[in-house]
């Protein structure tokens, strides 16, 4: 019954209907605006609740792809409309459709101007993710990979901080630089196969001189997105200048899509190449851990400590996959998960103190327990989880991806448990500079107390990640059984090389 | 017998054109300067293009040349023919009652009607000579149209810069026909692409190729011959520029690509090095030339010459994939450019038409309608999908790669993230930052019309790809260059 229903092209394609709404619903500009909210709630809520039929109706056990659809599109080309989710698409297609009403709410009162404008751009901003993440052809994922670049593109740059030109450009043209190569790549690849279709790239061996090349290809693209050292740096600078919801977005969900890319095209396509260059990965990952972990330690500003801490965690992801086995690649989607409930936590935790005393530098704050002693409840929680507290979401992606380091390479995972101390160092110091201290500026204590749109958007985060960190096997479920067909394939081009060498 | 129905149905376009452009002299000749006559003049020019291209519809669609190997039909020159035709009825439609800088004579009407039925005699030319008398009849209303405006300094120095310079090209072109003619012994197509089949290419006949490449080259603005481009964009009146940037490039383009694959198919590895010379000079000049610009009709001429570049990489494939691309390139230029250009003639404060690109700023809170339409065409143009621009350089690109041409779409889609710097500079203008003086709140129907129509074709270009794929790699089977895919 349900299964004949086109379920991904709904989730991927409902939140476009709501642009439509918000388009036709006139008004005054201040009915305009609060319709505008309430649409995209409405539709961004309700895309949540389909996309639960697809966690529900999701067979772990299927190594495989569901609910796919498949339908003509550029025809006789090998290039066609073809959807569908595996076990590592899937939760991210939730925490898209999750995150996104929590964004939209997040932005509230904080989003001023052109607020029908804003909610459009948001809804457009969804589909595109979605559509990415359940795309199981090419050139439907560039679409939707690249045409991502758009609306956040709108966000940063109309609704951002002072230097939001800046940050807008510098998003824009690093991620594009990247992707174009990769759409080389993905020519070559559609040249050489006759077709688009991701399953059955995934079965075509490509020849190792081509994987060498596409690799780098795709890799400069993903590079971006994760974002790697040394080109993470649009990150720190999109996250200041980007309104709150746009940060939650962008930790949450963009800087998986890197990830992603790497597990669904780099791994299973170019096994060979993969297992030759994870070294030269594993150094860029210890070395963006570390440094990044530095320079988070040194920032005044709370966004911009949080945007480093982001590329530190994302490093272990990148650890995790190219460990090129099972419990390093589940690591790293776990994590990949975690992280992005826990980032656009933080980033939202940080929105509430901003919106009431419109800085972030951590200096204007201190004693904040005093005044919020429910904010500090929520924010101690997010700080744990980000530091990797048993307990936590964040506990269990990291242990597994220092499994894997370790079984991969034991020096690269003492560097990386480095890592992890060097995080709470500065996840701590940042939480004991803000939170505790007695709060003596005036500013500081004239702050109200979270009110329940700030709780309902926290409370939803903090049961997920306690829930997670508590008792992940809903989880891992659904990840394991494909992780463990792709580390296979992988691990298997892996021992081949290691004997050609 | 030279006259036969077949004759006259292979050429109904041009008839149509010649007829109702020798009426529009006549009429121009009689009813005066009163402003209804000059609007029953562009109407029956409108008119004369609508049904120039109706009738490409029953035009012959296998492969035919007639008039004694003058001119040729088949599918592909009939499609760029339609592309052509659209893109001068656009020209001419947007063209509405305000203008008052030498465009509203009706003179331009006749001028650019013969300009199309040059267009289209290029386009269908299967001799030297027929070449050179379509390229010249392009050419010459094209010099006097841009010196239009006679009470402006800037037109009439784009109308003798662009004369002096299409005079020079046109005796280069002439030159390299010549060689070509002295070394094959006839100046018609079939029989020069037989003599080079039978006997190679001479190296006289190199040379000649060469020269009328770098000819051509001038009429599509590529560079190194793009000098005349920013300067004739920006001097000529604004309607002026809309026509240069949507049909004479698809005129010109289609005779280049005419000349490289059929004429000198056999000589392909020889000119495809010069059209890979040309497709970076211009992928490079115009991504970093747009950079520093602040007239928005000169960042527009960079934008084309840019352009150009892309297009120029699918032919530099040498294949009928590439000469596909170049099909399908040209269709989704015509619609941005057209639709930009609709932006672009609206704009005006205190009734002055503006061009500067400062005058965009803050145009998305003034001018919404508009704003998301310019910006819409910026990511296409700049290749972003999933609009149209992006189909457009997938196609060249993919062409490019399967012929070997690596080297040549990484630098192509390098380029293109340079330019998308400046194209997203515009998008800033508008939407990032404040007017100081709004824009006049105008709409000319015609020209939203246009911008509509554009928009459209732009945004929802997906799904049109696929059938416009199919039929393009239909009509390029009968190149004979070698296919593939």
């Amino acid at each position: 019954m349900l299964s004949s229903w086109p379920i991904l092209s709904i989730v991927t394609f409902l939140p476009l209907i709501g642009v439509l709404f918000i388009l036709l619903s006139g008004g005054d500009k201040k009915s305009a605006e609060h319709n505008s909210k309430m649409l995209a709630l409405w539709v961004s809520s309700f895309t949540f609740i389909i996309s639960l039929i697809l966690y529900f109706g999701f067979d772990p056990d299927f190594v495989g792809f569901q609910f796919e659809e498949q339908l003509e599109w550029i025809a006789g080309s090998g290039i066609s409309y073809h959807l569908g989710v595996d076990g590592i698409s899937m939760p991210f297609i939730l925490l898209s459709t999750f995150l996104t009403p929590l964004a939209i709410l997040a932005s509230w009162r904080s989003i001023k101007q052109r607020v029908p404008e804003f909610m459009i751009a948001f809804l457009v901003l969804e589909t595109m993710m979605v559509g990415m993440f359940a795309s199981l052809d090419m050139m439907m994922f560039y679409l939707f990979f690249e045409g991502v670049l758009i609306p956040m593109f709108l966000i940063v740059g109309i609704w951002g901080g002072p230097r939001r030109v800046y940050a807008a450009f510098k998003f824009f043209l690093y991620t594009l630089a990247g992707s174009v190569l990769m759409l080389v790549g993905i020519m070559v690849m559609y040249l050489q196969a006759g077709t688009t279709d991701i399953p059955i790239l995934a079965q075509f061996n490509f020849p190792p001189e081509y994987q060498f090349w596409l690799f780098i290809g795709f890799f400069a693209s993903f590079a971006v997105k994760v974002p790697m050292w040394p080109v993470h740096t649009w990150l720190p600078d999109a996250h200041v200048e980007a309104p709150t919801a746009g940060s939650m977005i962008l930790a949450g969900v963009l800087l998986k899509m890197g990830g992603y890319g790497f597990i669904r095209f780099s791994l299973p396509m170019f096994p060979d190449a993969s297992a030759y260059f994870a070294p030269f990965i594993f150094a860029l990952s210890v070395i963006a851990i570390i440094y990044t972990s530095l320079v988070a330690l040194a920032q005044t500003d709370m966004k911009k400590l949080i945007a480093y801490s982001s590329v530190a965690h994302m490093g272990f992801v990148t650890i995790g996959i190219f460990s090129l086995n099972e419990q390093g690649i589940t690591g790293a989607m776990f994590q990949m998960i975690s992280h992005g409930l826990i980032s656009a936590a933080l980033f939202f935790c940080v929105g509430i103190v901003y919106d009431r005393l419109h800085t972030r530098e951590i200096d204007a704050y201190g004693g904040v327990a005093d005044v919020m002693p429910n904010y500090a409840v929520f924010f101690m929680i997010m700080m744990l989880a980000s530091v990797g507290l048993p307990g936590t979401s964040g506990f269990v992606g990291e242990i597994l991806v220092l499994v894997g380091a370790y079984k991969a390479n034991s020096m690269v995972a003492f560097f990386a448990a480095t890592g992890l101390v060097l995080g709470a160092t500065y996840m701590l110091w940042l939480y004991r500079r803000v939170v505790f201290g007695r709060a003596e500026k005036g500013d500081v204590l004239r702050m109200p107390l979270l009110n329940n749109r700030e709780i309902s958007i926290l409370v939803p985060l903090t049961v997920l990640i306690l829930w997670f960190g508590i008792y992940p096997a809903p989880l891992l479920d659904i990840i394991n059984p494909v992780v463990s067909s792709i580390s296979e394939t992988v691990s298997n081009a892996a021992m081949l090389t290691a004997n050609l060498q | 017998m030279l006259f036969t129905q077949m004759t006259f149905q292979a050429a109904l376009p041009e008839y149509v054109l010649v007829i109702v452009s020798l009426g529009l002299v006549l009429m121009a000749a009689f009813v005066g300067e009163s402003s209804n006559a000059k609007k029953m003049v562009r109407l029956v020019a409108l008119v004369g293009y609508a049904i120039a291209f109706a009738t490409i519809f029953i035009l012959p669609s296998e492969s035919q040349s007639i008039y004694m190997g003058l001119f040729k039909v088949d599918g592909l020159l009939v499609y760029m023919k339609a592309l052509v035709l659209l893109g001068a009825f656009f020209a001419c439609f947007m063209v509405n009652d305000d203008w008052s800088d030498g465009v509203e004579k009706p003179e331009y009407q006749v001028l650019i009607m013969l300009a199309t039925l040059g267009m289209l005699l290029m386009i269908s030319a299967n001799d030297l000579i027929s070449l050179y008398m379509g390229l010249e009849l392009q050419s010459l209303p094209l010099y006097v149209i841009a010196a239009m405006n006679t009470k402006s300094l800037k037109s009439s120095e784009a109308g003798l810069k662009y004369f002096l310079l299409g005079a020079l090209s046109s005796g280069m072109l002439l030159y390299g026909a010549s060689l070509i003619y002295g070394f094959t012994g006839s100046t018609q197509f079939d029989e020069i692409a037989s003599v080079i089949s039978q006997n190679g290419a001479s190296s006289g006949v190199i040379i000649g190729l060469v020269f009328l490449l770098s000819g051509l080259a001038f009429k599509i603005s590529a560079a190194p011959f793009h000098m005349w481009t920013p300067d004739v964009y920006e001097g000529s009146p604004t309607p002026v520029t809309a026509l240069f940037a949507i049909a004479p490039k698809v005129a010109a383009i289609t005779l280049l690509l005419n000349v490289t694959h059929v004429v000198f198919a056999d000589a392909r590895l020889e000119w495809m090095q010069v059209i890979i010379a040309l497709s970076v000079a211009s992928m490079l000049l115009g991504a970093f030339g747009a950079i520093m610009q602040k007239d928005l009709k000169r960042m527009m001429a960079y934008s084309s010459i840019a352009h150009m570049g892309y297009a120029l990489a699918g032919l530099a494939a040498g294949t009928q994939q590439g000469a596909a691309g170049v099909m399908i390139y040209m269709t989704t230029y015509i619609f941005m450019g057209a639709g930009t250009f609709a932006i672009i003639l609206m704009m005006r404060r205190d009734g002055v038409p503006v061009q500067k690109l400062s005058d965009l700023s803050g145009l998305s809170s003034s001018h919404p309608y508009w704003a998301f339409g310019l910006m819409i065409f910026m990511f296409s143009m700049a290749g972003i999908p999933p609009l149209a621009g992006f189909f457009a350089k997938w196609y060249v690109f993919l062409a490019a790669v399967n012929a070997g041409l690596i080297p040549l779409a990484v630098i192509g889609v390098l380029t293109s993230v340079v330019g998308a710097f400046y194209y997203l500079r515009i998008i800033k203008l508008m939407y990032f930052e404040d007017a100081d003086s709004p824009l006049d709140k105008i709409a000319p129907k015609e020209n939203v019309i246009i911008l509509s129509i554009s928009l459209l074709v732009t945004v929802l270009f997906f799904f049109i790809i696929g059938s416009l794929r199919e039929w393009t790699y239909f009509v390029v089977q009968s190149l004979p260059v070698s296919g593939s895919l």
